[in-house]
């Protein structure tokens, strides 16, 4: 069992995952970042790998992964980074990142180098359930490594199913339509949506993301869901800061309590 | 219906080329497209609707015109395919007819387009003007100042023109804008995609309602000379949409030599070019399997040429699989190739083409031609929109 299996077994209490771009705002921050979330209690990471065109993303990931790129970022330095780090360090990693990147790396060389370093679950957004099924299911099978499948308000429920189907530890709910970083705005339609995350019957856990920005819009989520998703509003928090662990610890300080 | 190895199957692929990599924020859109296109596209009543507004409204069939004085120039009969004849002065408003068509039928009442040299944006933003629909069109920065009369054509039709100010501020990020913007608008919106690129079945969709080019030469052939099929086609390939549909009747006959030509902005190995098939590998952009320009660690390069129609990472999946195949050479201009072809053409046939079909006729000198061999031009737009960048090469 992986650590990211682990957790979703003795769920008891909401979850928090955060994303960052790795290799920003610095591209040794990586190290810093994870530790001061860590820290801070946060209960998992999605550690970005920065790409070129992030078709999903909005104008804040967008400016991070230019300037890691920038950086000298690369899934070379990535994998390396994480494998410095991983050894001081219970969090479950979870990658990621788009898929053109991971198929000029080769998807069996990163899966093995996922395992060896012990980093849990990937998400590339761009690469659909099918072809994920057709040629990569049983490679993640033999790695023991988890793909995390997106759903949006507008997936149909038999997709739904279709998609718990194919998981091996959590669904990541998108909470409305609408690229990284734009602030939830609630609504009725947005509430029945959750409600049906809910009623569903997903045999996974659902961690919802996108306009996930603070605690009330955490609070609100994690009534529906086991978890949710902070990504552009701790990058907006990093990218001004010059103490990084300190205005994560409050940040996320703000958010748990 | 055609079905073989040059057409996309039922999973959108050519060869090894398609596909529909996306997200799942675009899965509903994308499928119910891919369920529905051909059932829509293939109903008699959008057929006739289709067709005559082709007709009466873009002014079909364009001529198919025998260039006199460019034939004993290369010492071959060379017949110019003129799109730049058609309402907004490019092939692009084939496609665009065709997609609001479609956008209607599926009850969306907002349009979006990406476009580079604006050819695509002025022929959406003048059919979403024809059926009364919003219109945004998202554009690079880049091209925006390149292509200043274009963004005015599309402002007096109504639509909104959004700069792009990413990666170089080119079509490649007026599309990622395109893409993003239909992410967050999945209910009314239909994206009106100008080239024979995005996930499957836009390619294939893209392919057909240009394929009246072909089917136009066939006819137009056979009266002119006795022969509906020449010897060889030459188009331009940015992302490939005039030279899909210049090819699409001929995919399938062996005996006629495709020749695509792309752009090679300052050179092939100066990292300023946009010759996908000279430096590109496999790779996934903009929701297909395609060759791609890329880093060895998978970052989508920045392309370069002088024309901003062809100023794109990728070429269609269709081309990649005609390049891997052989059976479409390729070829590349560079940008001083293109300005010396293009004005070759002007003072030769009285023709000012756009800069991107400039390249087309800048390969004449380095394709072998007999006697009497038949060749066809698809002069896909016209240069009204380059003269600035015409007049500043010292014509």
């Amino acid at each position: 069992m992986n650590l990211l299996q682990n957790i979703l077994q003795n769920i008891s209490k909401p979850l928090l995952s955060v994303y960052f771009t790795a290799g920003f705002p610095e591209l040794n921050s990586t190290s810093v970042i994870l530790h001061a979330l860590e820290k801070s209690g946060v209960d998992m990471v999605e550690i970005g790998l920065p790409f070129s065109d992030p078709l999903a993303d909005g104008v804040v990931i967008q400016q991070s992964s230019q300037k890691a790129l920038a950086n000298g970022m690369n899934l070379q330095k990535y994998l390396q980074q994480l494998a410095e780090i991983r050894p001081l360090s219970k969090l479950p990693f979870i990658l990621m990142g788009y898929y053109n990147p991971v198929y000029q790396f080769g998807m069996e060389n990163l899966l093995r180098e996922c395992s060896k370093i012990g980093i849990d679950a990937l998400i590339i957004p761009d690469l659909p359930p099918q072809e994920y099924e057709e040629k990569y299911k049983s490679l993640f099978e033999q790695y023991n490594i988890s793909f995390v499948f997106l759903i949006t308000p507008q997936t149909p429920t038999e997709r739904m199913h279709k998609i718990d189907h194919l998981s091996s530890t959590f669904i990541y709910a998108v909470s409305s339509a609408a690229t990284t970083g734009n602030a939830l705005e609630i609504d009725e339609k947005k509430l029945a949506y959750f409600e049906r995350l809910k009623s569903v019957g997903l045999k996974h856990p659902i961690i919802i993301g996108f306009g996930i920005d603070g605690k009330q819009n955490f609070d609100l989520a994690t009534k529906y869901a086991a978890g949710a998703i902070i990504g552009s509003a701790y990058i907006k928090i990093i990218s001004q800061s010059t103490n990084i662990e300190q205005d994560t610890e409050n940040f996320i300080r703000g958010i748990r309590n | 219906m055609i079905q073989n190895k040059y057409h996309a199957n039922e999973k959108g692929y050519y060869g090894d080329f398609g596909g529909a990599y996306i997200p799942e924020m675009l899965y509903s859109n994308v499928e119910y497209l891919r369920t529905n296109y051909l059932r829509i596209i293939e109903n008699p009543e959008f057929q006739l609707e289709f067709n005559q507004l082709l007709k009466d409204y873009v002014g079909r069939p364009s001529p198919l015109y025998f260039a006199r004085r460019l034939s004993e120039t290369y010492g071959a009969s060379i017949f110019l395919k003129r799109e730049d004849l058609n309402h907004t002065g490019a092939h692009k408003i084939n496609n665009t007819i065709g997609q609001i068509l479609m956008a209607r039928q599926m009850g969306k009442t907002r349009i979006i387009a990406e476009t580079g040299a604006g050819q695509h944006g002025v022929a959406t933003a003048t059919v979403a003007a024809l059926m009364n629909l919003e219109c945004v069109v998202y554009m690079g920065a880049l091209d925006v100042q390149r292509q200043a009369p274009n963004v005015a054509r599309m402002k007096m039709l109504g639509a909104t023109v959004v700069p792009v100010h990413s990666g170089n501020k080119t079509l490649k990020d007026a599309t990622n804008e395109a893409i993003r913007d239909w992410i967050q608008n999945p209910e009314n919106t239909f994206y009106i995609i100008g080239s024979v690129v995005g996930p499957h079945p836009y390619p294939d969709m893209v392919s057909r309602f240009q394929s009246v080019i072909s089917e136009e030469i066939k006819i137009q052939l056979l009266e002119k000379t006795g022969r509906e099929n020449p010897d060889k086609i030459i188009a331009c390939v940015g992302g490939g949409s005039n030279a899909a549909g210049a090819f699409y009747h001929f995919l399938d006959n062996e005996n006629v030599e495709l020749i695509a030509v792309e752009a090679e902005g300052l050179g092939i190995n100066t990292h300023q070019t946009a010759a996908t098939t000279a430096i590109g590998k496999t790779g996934i952009i903009h929701g297909s399997k395609t060759l791609l320009m890329q880093t060895s660690d998978g970052q989508i390069e920045e392309p370069y040429s002088i024309s901003a129609g062809l100023d794109y990472p990728g070429i269609g999946p269709l081309h990649a699989h005609l390049f891997v195949t052989g059976r479409a050479k390729f070829y590349a201009a560079t940008d001083h190739e293109a300005l010396v072809a293009a004005k070759l053409l002007t003072r030769l046939e009285g023709i000012i083409p756009a800069l991107e079909s400039a390249h087309a006729f800048a390969v004449l000198p380095k394709v072998r031609l007999k006697q009497n061999e038949i060749v066809v031009i698809n002069l896909s737009g016209r240069g009204d929109k380059d003269m600035e960048t015409y007049l500043k090469s010292n014509f």
